[in-house]
């Protein structure tokens, strides 16, 4: 675990590693398109901009990713957060209701105030969380509740209980624009995930969000500021949640207190557990979270596209929940595959944990998502 | 308020001062949520005792409006007594309301077959959750929250549009009045006090109940104690499950129609409703009693909102979270000093 940042090539095998299962399925999820809309792969050029189910579902996806990579990092910590769909609606709308007081909606200066003020909005509501959590040591599920029962209430009082609709050509950029023929939130997310990553994996951080998550009392010990640690990464996962607010108000050019990242934590987690991440905290991949993201937004296309009426996606969704939690509980693998499988598994898993220094939880779990495929 | 059946706590022991032992004293909470709740209703009677706030029938309402909130909320507490969580509420209220009118208005069912029918529909949803929290060891967060998707989704497979009730035999008993003399409440809220009392009698009086504060106190010991402690759990689960259900019938005789987005969030009510009631997150500690007064004290905070008139319904949020903030800090004060 701890070897693992400092060499590159160990670190890519790494990488291949954890996300091989994920990929699969979302590989597997993209190929059921094809015999249901042949050209699904076919990306086309119009008005100087890339076209195609796959974009597409990178761009709507954006938001949900943004979300995700934060909270995975809330997550290792052995943490939760709850709030993230209140602080994507108090992050539109307060950046929403700016633009609209301006006189020029299109100014630049007043967009990127008003983005400023967003994001301030977002990290505040991170600071909070992370104040509650660490300074006061309540449980995460319960500090996160607070924002997410109150937020949407900010969020309402800030637009005035209206949907606010807005005008405005920079702001339009974020969540809906184009930019070298891409979307521009494509560019968003890279930077956010390359950031993250880089941070995490390049740096100490990562290991010190895992030790952390790992045992809080023990790395408090041995000198680490568990809780900085804990509230910088609620401050992080506001932030990612902050620009996910801004993307989603943007592409819609409007914002609804109400509805705005409703049920995004609930996505994002799934994301997480998805990415092969413990939800028990301690370790997390968050090129497995950026996967476990695209393989929900696929799974949502996918429902679209082959005709199943859209009122079964949750249905869908909740069957994926509760597929991957079972194969990721070793209980679960004893009593349905029999113990003597699930003692192999282990020793598989350990053989592969000697020959790479990955994190043995990694393979465990994600090796047995073959049975989703 | 009179609930005994808690095991003497360290107080005695040492013989601390009268103060600490107030402070240390389990039922405080409950204490501050009723004087919270007279303290907002004294207000309301200063303020808008002109406006008819001063009527008994308001208080009532107060029941009416809420009771099945309340039942929900006493299988929550139920379940966050044992230690654990159920997001599942709200989505299982709505299928139920769906599932109900469905069955009632396009299936041609008489009521009093469906209510058996929805409640041990909730039940048996509730057990599942139960036998898969305990059997694969899957934290009972992604368990019901799983459960959350799958009820919304089935609300959807059965209607994307609200099916309204028209049938006599429901109106009649939706419109039913039970006078009391002051003034008058309806059946919901009558089901709701009687579902409260047995839950009282359940946790306090029987051994069930004890097992549950066991299990929710400290899980390993209870277990080396010897208490079947699959059993109770998954039948926590499975009376969070009814409760949801039954909850859901109230709320169909409120409102008197199906729709896939009813409830919508409703486990949050329920959850703050618990919480407000100074039942401890961790479990173990609470009671049922003061969930009856978190259930009065949101209800009251949406009937001022009423009365009010200029503020808007999200206030009710932001109220909301502010008094459940208050009250974990409060909570998490209790529960340090009386480690310590």
């Amino acid at each position: 675990m701890t070897t693992s940042s400092t060499t590159s090539s160990r670190w890519r095998a790494l990488t291949r590693h954890h996300l091989f299962w994920p990929v699969a399925v979302l590989v597997l999820l993209l190929l059921v398109n094809v015999p249901f809309t042949p050209d699904f792969f076919s990306i086309k050029m119009a008005d100087g901009h890339l076209y195609g189910s796959l974009v597409s579902i990178v761009l709507f996806g954006s938001p949900l990713i943004l979300v995700a990579v934060g909270m995975t990092v809330v997550i290792a910590t052995g943490g939760i957060d709850l709030s993230v769909g209140a602080v994507v609606a108090i992050t539109g709308a307060l950046a929403c209701s700016y633009i609209s007081d301006q006189k020029d909606q299109g100014a630049l200066s007043g967009v990127l105030l008003a983005m400023g003020l967003g994001l301030l909005a977002a990290v505040v509501c991170g600071l909070w969380n992370g104040f509650l959590v660490a300074r006061m040591g309540i449980q995460p599920i319960i500090a996160t509740l607070i924002i997410m029962v109150a937020g949407r209430g900010v969020a309402q009082l800030i637009t005035d209980g209206q949907i606010i609709t807005i005008n405005s050509e920079p702001y339009k950029l974020i969540g809906g624009g184009y930019w070298l023929t891409l979307p521009f939130s494509i560019f968003v997310v890279a930077a956010v995930v390359a950031v993250t990553g880089a941070l995490t994996r390049r740096t100490a951080l990562g290991l010190l969000v895992e030790a952390v998550g790992g045992n809080a009392e023990a790395s408090r010990l041995v000198g680490i500021r568990s809780r900085r640690i804990k509230i910088l990464v609620y401050m992080f996962c506001a932030l990612c949640a902050g620009i996910a607010g801004l993307m989603i108000s943007s592409n819609t050019s409007a914002a609804d207190g109400n509805n705005a990242g409703l049920w995004i934590e609930l996505d994002a987690i799934l994301a997480v557990v998805i990415g092969g991440t413990s939800l028990l905290g301690g370790r997390f991949s968050i090129g497995g979270t950026v996967v476990g993201a695209l393989v929900i937004q696929t799974l949502t296309t996918t429902i679209y596209t082959i005709g199943v009426p859209t009122q079964t996606n949750l249905v869908f969704k909740a069957a994926v929940v509760i597929v991957v939690c079972l194969l990721q509980s070793p209980k679960f693998r004893d009593k349905v595959f029999g113990a003597k499988f699930a003692a192999r598994f282990r020793a598989q898993a350990g053989a592969k944990t000697a020959a790479t220094p990955a994190d043995t939880a990694a393979p465990t779990e994600a090796a047995p998502k073959m049975e989703v495929s | 308020m009179s609930a005994t059946t808690q095991s003497p706590t360290a107080s005695e022991s040492r013989i601390p001062s009268k103060a600490a032992r107030l402070l240390g004293d389990r039922r405080l909470p409950v204490g501050v949520t009723a004087l919270l709740f007279l303290v907002m209703y004294g207000v309301g009677l200063g303020r808008y005792q002109f406006y008819g706030f001063a009527e008994p029938q308001v208080f009532l309402n107060l029941f009416i409006d809420n009771g099945y909130l309340l039942v929900a909320a006493v299988g929550v507490t139920f379940v966050i007594l044992s230690g654990g969580i159920d997001l599942s509420v709200g989505s299982m209220i709505g299928f139920t309301t769906m599932f109900t009118a469905w069955l009632v208005e396009r299936q041609g069912l008489p009521i009093v077959i469906v209510i058996p029918m929805a409640l041990a529909v909730g039940a048996f949803g509730g057990f599942l959750m139960g036998y898969v929290i305990h059997n694969f060891e899957i934290q009972p967060f992604i368990v019901t929250l799983a459960g959350l998707f799958l009820f919304r989704g089935l609300c959807l497979v059965i209607s994307k549009e609200s099916i309204s009730i028209g049938d006599a035999s429901v109106s009649s008993m939706a419109q039913a009045q039970v006078s009391l003399g002051v003034g008058f409440v309806s059946i919901g809220a009558i089901v709701s006090l009687v579902v409260l009392a047995v839950a009282f009698y359940v946790l306090h009086y029987t051994r069930f109940g004890r097992r549950v504060y066991a299990i929710g106190g400290n899980e390993q010991s209870a277990m080396l104690m010897g208490l079947p402690q699959g059993g109770t759990k998954i039948a926590v689960y499975t009376v969070s499950g009814f409760c949801s259900a039954l909850a859901g019938l109230l709320f169909t005789l409120y409102i008197q129609s199906g729709d896939p987005l009813h409830a919508t969030g409703m486990e949050l009510d329920a959850i703050a409703a618990v919480v407000i009631g100074g039942t401890l997150l961790t479990g173990g500690s609470g009671y049922v009693v003061g969930t009856l007064f978190g259930v009065l004290v949101l209800g009251l905070i949406k009937s001022i909102i009423q009365f009010e008139g200029t503020l808007s319904s999200w206030w009710t949020k932001i109220a909301t979270g502010v008094l459940l903030c208050a009250f974990i800090l409060v909570q998490r004060f209790m529960t340090t000093r009386k480690k310590t």
